[in-house]
């Protein structure tokens, strides 16, 4: 099935219109030895067909809503999204429309991102957000690029706190290889070390901190005293955060970082394995030349009226192509809507009572688990909705273990840090009821250590 | 741009949802917890959240609101050169939010992911066989994010081959602002080469400019000026035999379905635009979905990780499906597998339901679209490189003895509701009109869009001011730019007396 049109008459009197005779007469600049190739593709199916095979492609896996129950956060949770957020989203005025170029006929698109951009700066307490990027990893390697532009080159080291998202530190590396950093810090021996301890390697060649709040093991912290140490030094510090924690706990604007930045997944998008969510970007108005990424600002149109506007575009690739500050074109529009939407549906209560009950029932999971006998639940520290479990037997083991039992027990963290083979980062939203963690604790209870 | 003096405070179309907020409005709101509070770390907390608080009506009234005032493809015809704003099917927003795609984590245990998997392996391959390339990574975010993974590709080929003095890449002066922008960010350097009079690329300066520095060319063919290159294979044989690399950018791959396959004239590597050429919706502006092929010798460097078959199947039990890294990953591009649920479900159904046939049709009759309007205006508009084009054709928006500007006439086109073609690009064209139809429109919208663009022709010639003041019938008129450049309100907040009327 095809959304082609035409009839055959339209087609033809179009021909004739041009000066053809037949469609493949529009083609003869394309080399004739190649021209026409046979595509080795399934046959066409029709709609009931793709839907009843997408099913039963969508069927064959295990979800986290009726399949399994699971503990598996590392970066991407599974929260609960209210039906508004995809009700606006369907909205085909948003999503089948354009990057808002034409303001005139795009003020819905402009005004949302405008609101986006605001509540994000609410959210992170920072001065101003750009209008997204394509994930937390994608933003963080975008912080890199403002420091660097800070700099203009002059300060070529970048530190990177272990406990950061391993997913985050690889593509800060894979973005940042042409451009002659050093980058350090990610490699320590200790990965759980005091969250401070990258501070050690701030020196005055230094660009640019990243630290993330809560860290890749759920650990909050504050973070003031570390900023302004390496300000003192001279160099930014970005702070990688979790959006769900920032509506309980103080903020990274307050603690003095210069650019916050995150993934906006637990913000009314799915999982949906693994993308697309979105990257949040948020700094201070001084750097607001420097940072790459679309940017909403208000002004007023020719009537006098309230109208926002893509502004301080000569930034960006289209004006000042191999001079610009980054090479990103799209942002991710329609999900910086949905997690306006989210925001606003929950407001400044839902958001609250979201971290609350993340917060209640991790805590609540953390004391059962320690009371399983070999398991020690990392809890001395403060921890938001996230913690490192330590079991008896490599976290893989018990993983195969729990999912036999329809559990998806956590992430093993042995896969990105070998030090802690034994180790489980467990996280718990929301959506896991008490039930829930009462089976977890009840499984690894039953274990036979061997 | 126009600048204005208005000093009264502006007219309030539509508040913002900070200016809905009321204290102690409550949305949506969730259980009370079922296990014991914690005591919560008080030094840790913050002080206020100044979020919005609205009730559920309002925020739906609010957006429906804002949607209203955007223009979009399910509400007419949007001629975007460059973006191939085609009808999204939607069956497509059907499948992409079936629950086993939704709700499935990307770190789960590859056994209980196999859907998905198996899902992402077939795109790669149906992908590859579509542009004839040896392997395809699905991981880049957008077509941006898919040419800095191309070019990062390019320039890890040459490393490892010892070769560190390939610095430069060549693009075109056609060619989209992305392609130089992918290349400043590795800090390399671009050198532009120029069009020949027929839109192809100079042959002269190619030649001049090849020599070992250079790292690769980066092409859109068909190019900006939705004009096929009429030296492609020679354009392939100069730069290849310099030791460069030829990069192709996708962008125009909606020209070539079942036409052409980039890899099989030598092109080494090229992203895809999943949401220009594969009818994933453009969001206002993202998602994107920009996955890359590459031809044999760069399979080891491509982006980590791949989907790929594990164990083999047979007759009665499937292959497992799981990730790969190839050897010489030049690492990582994204956080976990690229844009799963919204790129690439959507795009697989879009194939599934073309087939080989349906494809080439895609692009076949795309052309048809642009040149059918191509050759109705083209005794109104200059076309300033005017032979058969592909999916698209460039006009200039000027005419003599008018003061009327491309953009202009773009305003214009919003007062007899239609979507503006992309202007000012590319940039060698004088008021560049960039008009690409798509396959989805018939003939009527067509035959409307090219008696508008006459009119305003006439308009333009003996009533310019008609096109000064455009749009008219819109609910928007023009924005003064200036002023929000230079008082940069780039957020509004909760008013200060907020808790305290």
């Amino acid at each position: 099935m095809t959304y082609i049109p035409h009839s055959p008459q339209e087609r033809d009197a179009m021909l004739n219109t041009i000066g053809v005779e037949r469609l493949d007469e529009l083609f003869e600049a394309v080399p004739a030895a190649h021209r026409f190739p046979k595509l080795n593709l399934p046959p066409a199916l029709t709609e009931m067909e793709a839907l009843a095979e997408l099913s039963e492609i969508a069927g064959s896996n295990e979800n986290v809503r009726g399949d399994l129950i699971s503990f598996l956060g590392a970066g991407m949770y599974h929260h609960y999204i209210p039906s508004v957020v995809d009700h606006m989203i369907r909205r085909g005025e948003f999503y089948t429309s354009y990057t808002p170029y034409q303001p005139e006929i795009s003020q819905g698109t402009l005004q949302a991102i405008f609101e986006y951009q605001s509540l994000i700066a609410a959210l992170t307490g920072m001065e101003v957000s750009n209008a997204s990027h394509y994930d937390g990893a994608t933003a963080t390697a975008e912080a890199v690029n403002l420091a660097h532009a800070q700099f203009r080159g002059g300060r070529k080291r970048v530190v990177l706190s272990p406990a950061i998202h391993p997913h985050y530190r690889e593509v800060v590396r894979t973005y940042t290889q042409g451009m002659d950093l050093e980058t350090v810090g990610d490699d320590a021996p200790d990965p759980k070390s005091a969250p401070e301890t990258p501070l050690d390697l701030v020196d005055e060649t230094t660009m640019l901190l990243i630290v993330q709040y809560p860290d890749f093991f759920g650990r909050i912290y504050d973070y003031t005293k570390v900023i302004e140490a390496a300000h003192a030094r001279g160099a930014l510090v970005g702070v990688v955060a979790n959006p769900t924690a920032l509506a309980l706990f103080k903020t990274p604007g307050e603690m003095g970082a210069d650019i916050v930045v995150g993934d906006g997944q637990p913000l009314g998008i799915p999982m949906w394995y693994g993308g697309p969510s979105l990257g949040f970007f948020a700094t201070k108005k001084s750097y607001v030349h420097k940072m790459a990424g679309r940017l909403v600002g208000e002004t007023v149109d020719s009537r006098g009226q309230r109208a926002y506007v893509l502004t301080l575009t000569a930034r960006e690739q289209h004006i000042k192509r191999e001079r610009a500050t980054s090479n990103i074109c799209t942002n991710q529009g329609l999900l910086a809507l949905a997690s306006a939407v989210y925001m606003s549906a929950l407001g400044k209560n839902g958001m609250k009572q979201v971290a609350e009950l993340c917060y209640h029932k991790a805590h609540y999971a953390s004391d059962q688990l320690n009371k399983v006998k070999g398991y020690q639940a990392a809890s001395r520290e403060p921890f938001f909705h996230e913690f490192v479990l330590t079991c008896p037997d490599p976290a893989s083991q018990v993983n195969a273990h729990l999912l036999e039992h329809g559990i998806l027990g956590g992430y093993d963290l042995g896969q990105d840090y070998p030090v802690l083979k034994n180790q489980l980062l467990v996280a718990v939203t929301e959506m896991n009821s008490k039930a829930e963690i009462d089976a977890l604790v009840e499984v690894l209870s039953e274990v036979k250590h061997g | 741009m126009v600048e204005m003096t208005i000093t009264a405070a502006p007219k309030v179309v539509e508040p913002t949802i900070f200016d809905l907020s009321s204290p102690g409005r409550k949305g949506v709101t969730f259980p009370v917890p079922d296990v014991p509070r914690s005591e919560l770390p008080a030094s840790l907390l913050r002080a206020d959240l100044p979020l919005p608080e609205v009730a559920e009506v309002d925020l739906v009234r609010h957006y429906m609101h804002l949607s209203k005032f955007n223009y979009s493809v399910d509400g007419g015809f949007y001629p975007l050169g460059s973006c191939t704003m085609k009808y999204n099917p939607k069956i497509n927003e059907d499948t992409c939010r079936l629950p086993g795609f939704l709700f499935t984590h990307p770190l789960q245990p590859i056994e209980t992911v196999q859907g998905n998997l198996s899902l992402m392996y077939d795109l790669q391959e149906w992908l590859k066989e579509i542009s004839g390339f040896a392997a395809v990574t699905l991981q880049p975010a957008a077509g941006a994010h898919g040419e800095f993974t191309g070019v990062l590709i390019m320039r890890a080929y040459h490393r490892s081959r010892g070769d560190h003095k390939r610095t430069k890449m060549l693009i075109p002066d056609a060619a989209h602002g992305t392609n130089p922008a992918s290349v400043g960010m590795m800090g390399m350097q671009v050198a532009t080469i120029p069009s020949d009079e027929r839109g192809n690329v100079d042959l002269q300066a190619l030649r001049a400019a090849c020599d070992d520095t250079v790292l690769g060319m980066m092409l859109t063919n068909p190019n900006t000026l939705g004009l096929f290159d009429e030296h492609i294979e020679e354009v392939v044989r100069i730069v290849h035999e310099s030791g460069g690399l030829m990069y192709g950018d996708g962008a125009n791959l909606n020209a070539l379905l079942g036409i052409l396959r980039p890899g099989d004239i030598g092109f080494d590597v090229m992203h895809f635009n999943l949401h220009k050429t594969f009818s994933v919706p453009h969001g206002g502006g993202g998602p994107g979905c920009g996955p890359v092929g590459v031809a044999a010798h760069l399979v080891d460097f491509l982006p980590s990780p791949l989907v790929g078959i594990l164990e083999e199947g047979n007759d009665e039990t499937p292959p497992l499906f799981g990730f790969v890294t190839p050897p010489n990953s030049i690492g990582r591009m994204k956080a976990f597998h690229g844009h799963f649920g919204g790129g690439m479900v959507r795009a697989f159904t879009y194939i599934a339901m073309h087939g080989p046939e349906g494809l080439k049709d895609i692009s076949q009759y795309a052309v048809l679209n642009a040149n059918y309007l191509l050759a109705r205006l083209r005794d109104t508009y200059r076309v300033p490189f005017d032979r058969i084009c592909m999916h698209e054709f460039v006009a200039e928006g000027q005419f003599k003895g008018s003061d009327a500007r491309a953009l202009d006439i773009a305003k214009r086109l919003m007062d007899y509701n239609f979507h503006p073609p992309t202007n000012y690009f590319p940039l060698i064209v004088h008021e560049a009109l960039m008009i690409e139809p798509t396959e989805t429109e018939n003939k009527d919208t067509l035959d409307a869009f090219a008696d508008a663009l006459i009119k305003i022709a006439d308009e333009a010639k003996n009533s310019p001011k008609l096109l000064h003041d455009a749009p008219i019938t819109t609910r928007f008129g023009r924005m003064d730019e200036v002023k929000a450049a230079r008082e940069l309100v780039l957020c509004c907040w909760l008013p200060e007396d907020y808790d305290h009327p």
